[in-house]
């Protein structure tokens, strides 16, 4: 974890995160609170998000997330970065997931890449726009695969892309418009684009 | 003869009707079931025998004879249902469509699971980018709490149930139940040599079973109708209906719950429009996830969709995700990217598969701009058989597969690109 960016002196939960964990401590047995090292962490990114405008979990985090659970800071440091979703260094405001698994290659996942890039002003995945806005990431298969391809942005899912759908998307995250997540051509979900063929009502046998 | 929709046990698969309690509860959810309870542990888990029902995540292993193996005594430590949500597996997206569209068949099925086996406690371990399925979820359990199906005395039944869930954080090899179990202990995902199994020692030393999300969300539905039922649909020992992930160069992707042992070509047709520029333009389908190798044309033709159907043809049903490739496919490119996901995947306990992903996707690089020697197909064939089954899990294996696949059946294709590198190359010396 060298840091070539800057990492805060000190982290403390806000109260909106101290009411999350009460509840997330509730879940498990008595003496068995490390299981609730990955939500802490969840916990801890949330609140970054909110108070800096980038979701990441900063060194010292771990140390409040482990001092909390009672685990070695070691424990901590080695989950943080064992899972991919935690982000151990900042990231631009809108966190740009692109989908390049087989599933949606084959339906068109470099032209999304290549919006993403045009229209975020990205060079490249592991970039961050000039801006602050947007980081670009390549992520492994995020099971919307009927609905391919798709990006992630943060936690919502966008879905049957094409290049011009996916700048529109992201011209309206500049002008600080959200979307609707989901398809972007009008599909419910799974259904098959184009009309459903199951679950109908007029199906017979 | 195409299943009805009143034979489908996910009657809000696509979401066209809200998710919520009282929804689901007109389409059937939650009817008797204290009264299933009633029937108790043994007569529950023959039922189940009887439907032939077997996992569905991947593996098929028989679900009645799993739950059998947990204790029928407790010996003082307590039983845990874990619910493996953590879908990953590139072509899958069906748990997706059951936690958020019709959730309450997955809580139903967890208390009845969690009595069959003795648990007082379910963990549901939910993907970590599966965020708004998440909050589904957790509202789905919270109207369930809220209306006394579950808790103490749960929907009645005198059976203390508790059921939570657990987000993970995106690693693909947490899809291996002993890895998720590592997990949900706050851990880094690898997994537990086995033995001992789960059933003996699993979540915090205790008994556990790990079973898929639409393995538990169809149990409620097979007690209600009974065994015969679901076993009615599809081969014998094959029997039931699957949910279907129909992707790739089809006309219309879609998930659809279909019987199980459908011709391949019946189901791309009837549910998904076809392939793309028609049947006679495909290439190849992967049939059941990424890590089950590819079948050619000529196979598809005629090939059912089943376990054992399919395992003759040296592949596999896996986890029902069917990838369509037409004949504009790069397919060399396709697998490599495949073997690129396996590489970033590997939780790098084991030697031949940390270094092994790798080493696969490097040579599959170079499969793709045919930089190789001819003689390099069998080099790798063969490290293929060296990581195969000398691992503690079956990732590397899943990762093998579609190279063995790729090998088996387009090895002239790989040829002719190396032929043809050296060709360009020799003609840019000479100039």
């Amino acid at each position: 974890m060298s840091a070539e960016h800057a990492e805060p002196a000190s982290f403390a939960f806000d109260a909106e995160s101290e009411a999350k964990i009460a509840t997330i401590l509730k879940r498990y047995p008595e003496g068995k609170q490390a299981s609730a090292v990955i939500p802490l962490l969840y916990v801890v990114q949330k609140q970054m998000g909110r108070q800096t405008g980038s979701a990441w979990v900063p060194r010292v985090a771990m140390d409040v997330v482990a001092d909390r659970l009672g685990m070695a800071p070691i424990r901590v440091y080695e989950v943080a970065t064992f899972y991919f979703m935690f982000n151990t260094k900042p990231i631009g405001r809108f966190h740009l997931q692109v989908c390049g698994t087989t599933p949606c290659w084959l339906r068109g996942s470099d032209e999304v890449l290549r919006a993403c890039k045009d229209a975020g002003h990205l060079k490249g995945y592991g970039d961050t726009s000039a801006d602050g806005l947007f980081t670009l990431t390549e992520m492994e298969c995020m099971g919307a695969c009927v609905n391919a391809p798709m990006i992630a942005v943060d936690d919502d899912y966008y879905e049957d892309l094409d290049y011009e759908s996916t700048v529109k998307l992201i011209e309206a995250l500049k002008r600080g418009e959200r979307p609707t997540p989901g398809s972007v051509t009008g599909r419910r979900s799974s259904e098959a684009a184009g009309g459903a063929t199951a679950l109908t009502g007029s199906e017979t046998e | 003869m195409a299943l009805s929709d009143k034979d489908r046990i996910f009657r809000n698969l696509y979401g066209f009707e809200p998710w919520n309690l009282q929804a689901a509860r007109m389409r059937g959810c939650w009817d008797g079931t204290a009264s299933i309870l009633a029937k108790g542990r043994d007569a529950i888990i023959e039922e189940v025998k009887a439907s032939g029902l077997r996992g569905r995540g991947g593996a098929g292993f028989p679900t009645g004879m799993k739950w059998s193996f947990m204790p029928k005594q407790s010996d003082g430590r307590p039983s845990y249902l874990v619910v493996n949500a953590d879908e990953s597996e590139p072509g899958t997206c069906k748990d997706r469509d059951i936690i958020r569209h019709d959730p309450h068949t997955l809580v139903e099925g967890c208390l009845i699971a969690g009595f069959a086996m003795g648990a007082h406690a379910g963990y549901i371990y939910i993907r970590g980018e599966y965020y708004n399925e998440s909050v589904v979820l957790e509202a789905a359990i919270a109207e369930a709490y809220e209306a006394g199906l579950l808790g103490r005395n749960a929907a009645g039944s005198g059976w203390d149930f508790d059921l939570y869930v657990h987000r993970g954080a995106g690693a693909y090899i947490c899809g291996e139940e002993t890895a998720l179990i590592e997990s949900l202990e706050g851990k880094k995902g690898m997994p537990r040599l086995k033995p001992p199994f789960p059933a003996a020692v699993g979540l915090y030393g205790c008994p556990t079973t790990v079973n898929n999300v639409e393995t538990i969300a169809v149990v409620p539905e097979i007690l209600r109708r009974g065994g015969a039922w679901f076993a009615s649909f599809g081969r014998p020992k094959n029997s039931g209906t699957k949910i279907f992930c129909i992707q790739g160069h089809v006309n219309n992707p879609c998930n659809v719950e279909a019987e199980m042992s459908i011709p391949m070509r019946e189901l791309i047709e009837r549910y998904a429009g076809g392939v793309r520029g028609g049947w006679d333009n495909l290439l190849c389908v992967i049939p059941g996830g990424s890590s089950t190798p590819l079948l050619p044309k000529h196979i598809c033709d005629d090939v059912l969709m089943d376990f054992d159907a399919l395992r003759e043809h040296r592949s596999g049903l896996g986890t029902a995700g069917v990838i369509v490739m037409d004949k504009s496919t790069d397919v060399i490119k396709a697998i490599a990217r495949l073997s690129a996901f396996y590489k970033h995947e590997s939780c790098g306990q084991c030697t031949p598969c940390r270094e092994g992903m790798g080493w696969v996707k490097r040579m599959m690089d170079r499969m793709v701009t045919g930089e190789a020697e001819i003689e390099e197909i069998d080099v790798l064939e063969n490290v293929t058989r060296r990581i195969e089954g000398h691992t503690i899990c079956a990732l590397a294996d899943g990762g093998v597969w579609p190279v063995q696949g790729l090998i088996r059946h387009f090895r002239p294709l790989m040829e002719e690109r190396i032929t043809a590198y050296k060709a360009r190359n020799t003609r840019l010396a000479a100039e």
